[in-house]
């Protein structure tokens, strides 16, 4: 199978950083917003670098999602940015009436979303954010899985005409997709060819889906694993091909069930080609605090979760 | 004619707008519509500057202009139509299926002069803040106006807007408060009261005017008053102590009214109290 290398631990949130800071270079339409967490965001050189460009605003989540769509009507492209629960449940009626129902090119920069936030606790790891995202008619929701690929996404939500939710995590982990990678948003990445099994992963899962199926392989199990860094608009293309090839799937995500991959992908193919689905997702709880890696065990978002799911979902073919 | 004449006469046909758009529809917001025809109309027939025929949503050479309180959306449409935006027969629809004039002001039906949706109150002035930054990023001598209710002055996020205009000395934006005293619930003071809205304003760091809002004269003279304030530094709010209900007698002063359309004969002894001086829609 298909060997994927990571070539050192980087965190997600300072890939969006540097690519804000590339796109804010190319195109003097791009302003940033951030409510006082500049740093934590890693809109720090951005900020430096274009301070006329660049508006803290503040402890003020509400004020910054609107003010950024007053910024968007002259054709600036405003990247509003804090921890994903402040820019999402925080401010749910401003992103539907302004951005969303008012159409405007917003991108909402999420950082620090799900468990993986860790110590701060269950306050702040917000895990409900993909579902109320993708409930807003017009929004894009993306969530890349490592540093290289979080920095293409953001040049690539730049460029898209639309509101997009850009949502990218805290903690150091594996980089593996390539480095300048052209990010096309809506588009499925085969990460791993297999025939028993297909693998569909988001986030920080995308690397424990890899792993699992290096595990699988061992046991002579044969994943497919797919990179759903578009959860919305979602490539439904490669989900039924995926699946009505292999006939079993799992899904894997930082999230809860509820509003996440796993019921979007349970819906697609129920409506077209039923077969088993596992849910490799958060069941209807809260987090706590703890360190990145001991809650992904403790919540069962990790490699050997994904192989269990794997396993049962094939039994049930 | 002097100028303050002429708008008097438009405020009276804007005002039969709203309470026949109001009654031909069976519902809507006649109370605060009526307290800010005024302001509205001073705004729009002589304040801003802008050209209807050229108008984009980008607001790129005119003056713009935000309703925060979006269920005053019979007074922004009948101005709107008035100043050419859109045919004034079109005023006949507000609130029928497949009408531009939504119960809210959207921006989903391509109704020119709307730049974004509201209803959903409090948000407003933070939208024209960054309306009014997107016109400073551009060097654009132009000002963005926003109306808020005393009401929505409840939401919390009108004073997030109100710290960041003043922290970003966005001086280019003229807020403008209808001041009616009345809400859903009741009189304002009963339902959460403001205190001094001149001294909290003035804290968070504006220039504040307060002014008589149904009175043509004294809102031209605070909007005069407004623009010499402008471009030093701070952003400026009008106070304008308005009438809830405005030029319907059994409509003034009263609660009662904020959301409520008149029957026939209630439409009727309204209108006789409004003289028709552009000619009803």
């Amino acid at each position: 199978m298909e060997k994927f290398i990571n070539t050192g631990n980087k965190d997600t949130r300072s890939g969006f950083g540097a690519g804000l800071a590339e796109i804010g270079n190319e195109d003097e339409r791009v302003v940033g917003l951030c409510a006082d967490l500049t740093g934590s965001l890693k809109m720090d050189q951005f900020a430096k670098e274009h301070p006329d460009r660049f508006f803290q605003c503040g402890i003020a989540e509400a004020d910054m999602i609107d003010a950024a769509a007053g910024l968007s009507l002259s054709g600036k492209i405003p990247f509003a940015g804090s921890f994903a629960n402040f820019v999402t449940s925080r401010v749910y009626d401003q992103i539907r009436q302004c951005v969303c129902y008012g159409n405007a090119n917003v991108k909402i920069a999420a950082s620090h979303a799900g468990i993986t936030l860790g110590e701060d606790g269950a306050t702040h790891q917000v895990m409900e954010d993909i579902g109320m995202m993708r409930m807003l008619p017009r929004m894009t929701v993306i969530n890349p899985c490592d540093y290289n690929q979080t920095k293409a996404a953001t040049i690539a939500a730049a460029r898209h005409n639309g509101p997009v939710y850009l949502r990218f995590g805290r903690p150091s982990v594996p980089n593996f997709t390539p480095e300048n990678q052209i990010f096309e948003i809506g588009k499925a990445l085969r990460l791993v060819e297999g025939k028993d099994i297909s693998i569909f992963a988001t986030g920080h899962l995308v690397w424990e889906a890899l792993l699992a199926a290096e595990e699988l392989e061992k046991q002579g199990i044969s994943a497919e694993v797919i990179d759903i860094h578009t959860i919305k608009p979602l490539d439904t293309e490669a989900v039924l091909a995926s699946a009505a090839k292999t006939g079993a799937v799992v899904t894997a995500e930082e999230h809860l069930i509820a509003g996440g991959l796993g019921e979007l992908i349970a819906g697609v193919l129920i409506r077209t080609r039923p077969c088993p689905v596992e849910f490799v997702a958060v069941d209807d709880q809260f987090g706590q605090s703890g360190t990145p890696a001991g809650l992904m065990q403790l919540y069962g978002l990790d490699k050997d979760h994904i192989v269990s799911a794997a396993l049962k979902a094939i039994a049930r073919k | 004619m002097t100028d303050t004449e002429r708008l008097t006469q438009t405020a009276s046909q804007v005002r039969r707008d709203i309470v026949r758009m109001v009654s031909n529809a069976g519902s809507g917001h006649p109370g605060g519509s009526l307290s800010s025809t005024d302001i509205a109309t001073a705004l729009f027939f002589k304040v801003m500057k802008h050209s209807p025929e050229h108008w984009d949503r980008n607001g790129k050479g005119n003056d713009m202009f935000f309703l925060s309180a979006g269920h005053m959306s019979p007074l922004f449409y009948s101005v709107l139509a008035r100043s050419c935006y859109f045919p004034v027969k079109e005023l006949a629809t507000f609130r029928q299926l497949g009408s531009r004039l939504q119960g809210h002001p959207s921006t989903d039906h391509n109704l020119p002069g709307v730049y974004m949706p509201s209803g959903s109150l409090g948000q407003g002035l933070s939208v024209a803040c960054g309306a009014a930054l997107g016109k400073k990023l551009d060097k654009e001598d132009r000002k963005v106006y926003v109306l808020v209710g005393d009401g929505e002055s409840e939401e919390g996020q009108i004073w997030e807007a109100a710290m960041f205009a003043a922290h970003h000395k966005i001086d280019n934006l003229i807020a403008m408060t209808d001041w009616n005293h009345q809400q859903i619930d009741g009189t304002v003071e009963s339902v959460i009261g403001l205190g001094d809205l001149e001294v909290k304003w003035k804290a968070f760091g504006w220039e504040c005017i307060t002014a008589e809002g149904n009175d043509m004269q004294a809102v031209l003279e605070a909007f005069d008053k407004a623009h010499s304030l402008c471009g030093h530094g701070k952003p400026v709010m009008i106070l304008f102590k308005t009438v809830m209900g405005k030029g319907v007698d059994f409509m003034e002063g009263t609660n009662k009214w904020h959301g409520k359309a008149p029957s026939a004969e209630q439409c009727e002894a309204a209108l006789a109290q409004i003289k028709e001086t552009l000619g009803d829609f």
